[in-house]
């Protein structure tokens, strides 16, 4: 097990590396003159001196080869140093850390939600395929991973809010601002994790054990509970993992339409603004956050199967 | 014997996977449902009413009546044809991620898996890296670095695309590759370029198809989803994102301008999910008549 983990965290940081590698050079292939950019913003437009500007360079190491300005960079990353925002020169650690509540509250209620529909929906359609309610789930989860978020968001604000004006069209601070976006996010996603509960429930249930688990005469609930619902858990908490993907995108696509203020919007703005260092930090931190969950799901999973530890240890 | 039914289930013919579709009801409608989505796509020009992108301002704004079935948006531009142009945009650029990435992973995949070695482990863990980003956040470094527009996002979905065909090749060919027609080719003096070519690549397409298949809607989301941001397709460009975004500023008055694009791609998703669940399912005989399937 821990030979696994040391694994991992060595993949973690190469994997790191890789990301701030390529975040590095995405930002340097950035047409015209970085430090003119900066100077520009800092200074204002054609205010600027060659002296100025030359320190400007020297703030931000470009008069350092392409390698060094890396490094340079990258040592301070490490210290928590992401630059400046060009629009609010406030420093971009603090931009995405005042925006990351907001995120984290719409990013966990929503995942409530996918869980509360998706593991009953998922688990009373597994029990009875072809039924009804089975093959309403499955045509519900079909419509539902087709209907794209910023549409279904829109869709309820129509409703909701234009309509019948129960609940407020955008922005944040209430309970009342997180029902429409989470509702958007976490639906989405349980038409994806509806279907994954059901397949790898039925997957299970095909089993030698759950056969046995009759045989000797338990109950179709205890075989349910106690045998097939624990085993098809580590294909669910993988998905769950997997959702991380949508629900980081989720997130930037939901926060625009509801005009709330998290770090999805921060980076929507940002690329509408062109304020590139905001743009940087926002995809480096975001990346980061992504395989360090990412790490922490495959080693809880590990922990459930110990099958996963041998097969993912050599690989 | 795990090798020998991979072999057999690859090989199924595709014209077999055709008569599977055909008795699979659902999809069989993806099936029809893309056809008539092609259908509009190529005769868009004949279908439309109007020229989709011609302003008139005069009618900005119209409701649904004779001269504009679908009434028109904000700038007097026909409703109606710019969903049906809309249709070209999303298919095309669907068909241009899904074919390049396709051809890109296949190749890279299918030297990874039989070759090994180096090249192997370099494919291996620049997915690693890939794979490392959220894919909505890779796809708005890209274009929010190199500027964006639907080049850029074609871009930035294609380089991500590649890399799910690369492994699932490389994974086939891996198995493949052990089996013993492979060796008797070899022990006929075959070059390595006839064995991929001629016998590795056959049994491959099957999952690159139903991947490809998997990976349109994947992209005509992706890229409604930039466009509604702004970042994807620009104005006066047809594309369904973009009308929905342009349509949520009237949608107290003019609610269909932001539902119609809305259902266009819903259903052009759907159309491509059937159809691709019904080729995963033909193409492997194991999940047939199985529940899974739904």
């Amino acid at each position: 097990m821990l030979k696994y983990i040391a694994r991992r965290l060595a993949l973690l940081f190469f994997i790191l590396f890789g990301v701030s590698l390529i975040t590095f050079l995405l930002m340097h292939v950035i047409p015209g003159d970085h430090a003119q950019l900066v100077a520009i913003y800092r200074y204002g437009f054609d205010d600027y001196s060659a002296q100025e500007l030359s320190s400007v360079r020297k703030d931000i190491g470009a008069e350092l080869p392409l390698y060094q300005q890396y490094l340079w960079w990258l040592s301070h990353v490490i210290h928590g140093d992401l630059g400046y925002s060009f629009i609010t020169r406030r420093p971009v650690a603090d931009e995405i850390l005042v925006r990351l509540p907001a995120t984290l509250e719409l990013a966990a209620f929503s995942l409530v939600i996918t869980v509360l529909i998706a593991l009953p929906l998922g688990v009373l359609a597994a029990r009875r395929p072809y039924s009804r309610l089975d093959n309403f789930t499955v045509i519900g989860s079909l419509i539902g991973v087709a209907v794209p978020n910023f549409w279904l968001g829109l869709l309820l604000i129509l409703i909701f809010s234009l309509t019948l004006g129960i609940l407020p069209v955008a922005g944040s601070g209430s309970f009342a601002h997180l029902i429409l976006p989470a509702v958007t996010l976490g639906t989405g996603m349980a038409a994806v994790s509806t279907r994954l509960v059901r397949a790898s429930l039925l997957e299970v249930l095909e089993q030698d054990y759950v056969a046995t688990a009759r045989a000797k005469g338990l109950g179709e609930g205890a075989v349910l509970w106690r045998h097939a619902l624990r085993n098809a858990f580590i294909p669910v908490v993988t998905v769950l993992g997997l959702q991380l993907n949508h629900l980081i995108g989720g997130t930037v696509i939901v926060e625009t339409v509801f005009a709330r203020p998290g770090v999805g919007k921060l980076i929507v703005d940002a690329i509408e603004s062109r304020d590139i260092p905001i743009l940087q930090g926002c995809v480096l931190f975001l990346a980061a956050s992504f395989s360090l969950i990412n790490l922490l799901v495959d080693i809880s999973y590990a922990f459930l199967d110990p099958r996963i530890r041998y097969e993912g240890g050599k690989s | 014997m795990h090798e020998t039914v991979t072999a057999i289930r690859t090989r199924l013919p595709l014209s077999h996977a055709l008569q599977a579709i055909t008795r699979d009801r659902a999809a069989l409608f993806g099936g029809i449902l893309v056809m008539l989505l092609a259908l509009i796509a190529l005769l868009a020009p004949w279908l439309a009413p109007h020229n989709p992108v011609q302003q008139d301002m005069a009618h900005a704004l119209a409701p649904p009546g004779a001269e504009y079935p679908l009434g028109t948006d904000n700038m007097g531009r026909c409703n109606l044809s710019r969903l049906l142009y809309g249709a070209r945009i999303s298919l095309a650029v669907g068909l241009l991620v899904g074919g390049l990435a396709a051809g890109i992973g296949t190749v890279i995949g299918l030297v990874a898996g039989y070759y090994g070695g180096i090249l192997d482990e370099v494919l291996m863990r620049l997915t690693d890296i890939l794979m490392a980003f959220p894919n909505l956040i890779f796809i708005l470094a890209v274009v929010g670095t190199l500027g964006p527009g639907l080049t850029n996002t074609v871009l930035a979905l294609v380089v991500l695309g590649w890399l799910n065909f690369a492994r699932v090749v490389r994974g086939v060919t891996l198995s493949i590759k052990e089996n013993e027609f492979i060796l008797a080719a070899r022990g006929l003096g075959f070059s390595n370029a006839r064995i991929m070519w001629r016998h590795i690549l056959p049994n491959v397409l099957g999952p690159v198809i139903v991947l490809a298949t998997f990976d349109i809607p994947h992209t005509i989301l992706a890229v409604a989803g930039l466009s509604f941001l702004g970042l994807g397709a620009q104005p006066p460009t047809p594309e369904w994102g973009a009308m929905l975004n342009a349509g949520r500023a009237y949608m107290r008055t003019q609610p269909h301008l932001m539902i119609a694009p809305g259902l266009m791609i819903m259903l052009t998703v759907l159309a491509f999910n059937l159809l691709g669940n019904g080729l995963r399912d033909a193409l492997d005989p194991r999940r047939k008549n199985h529940p899974v399937n739904l």
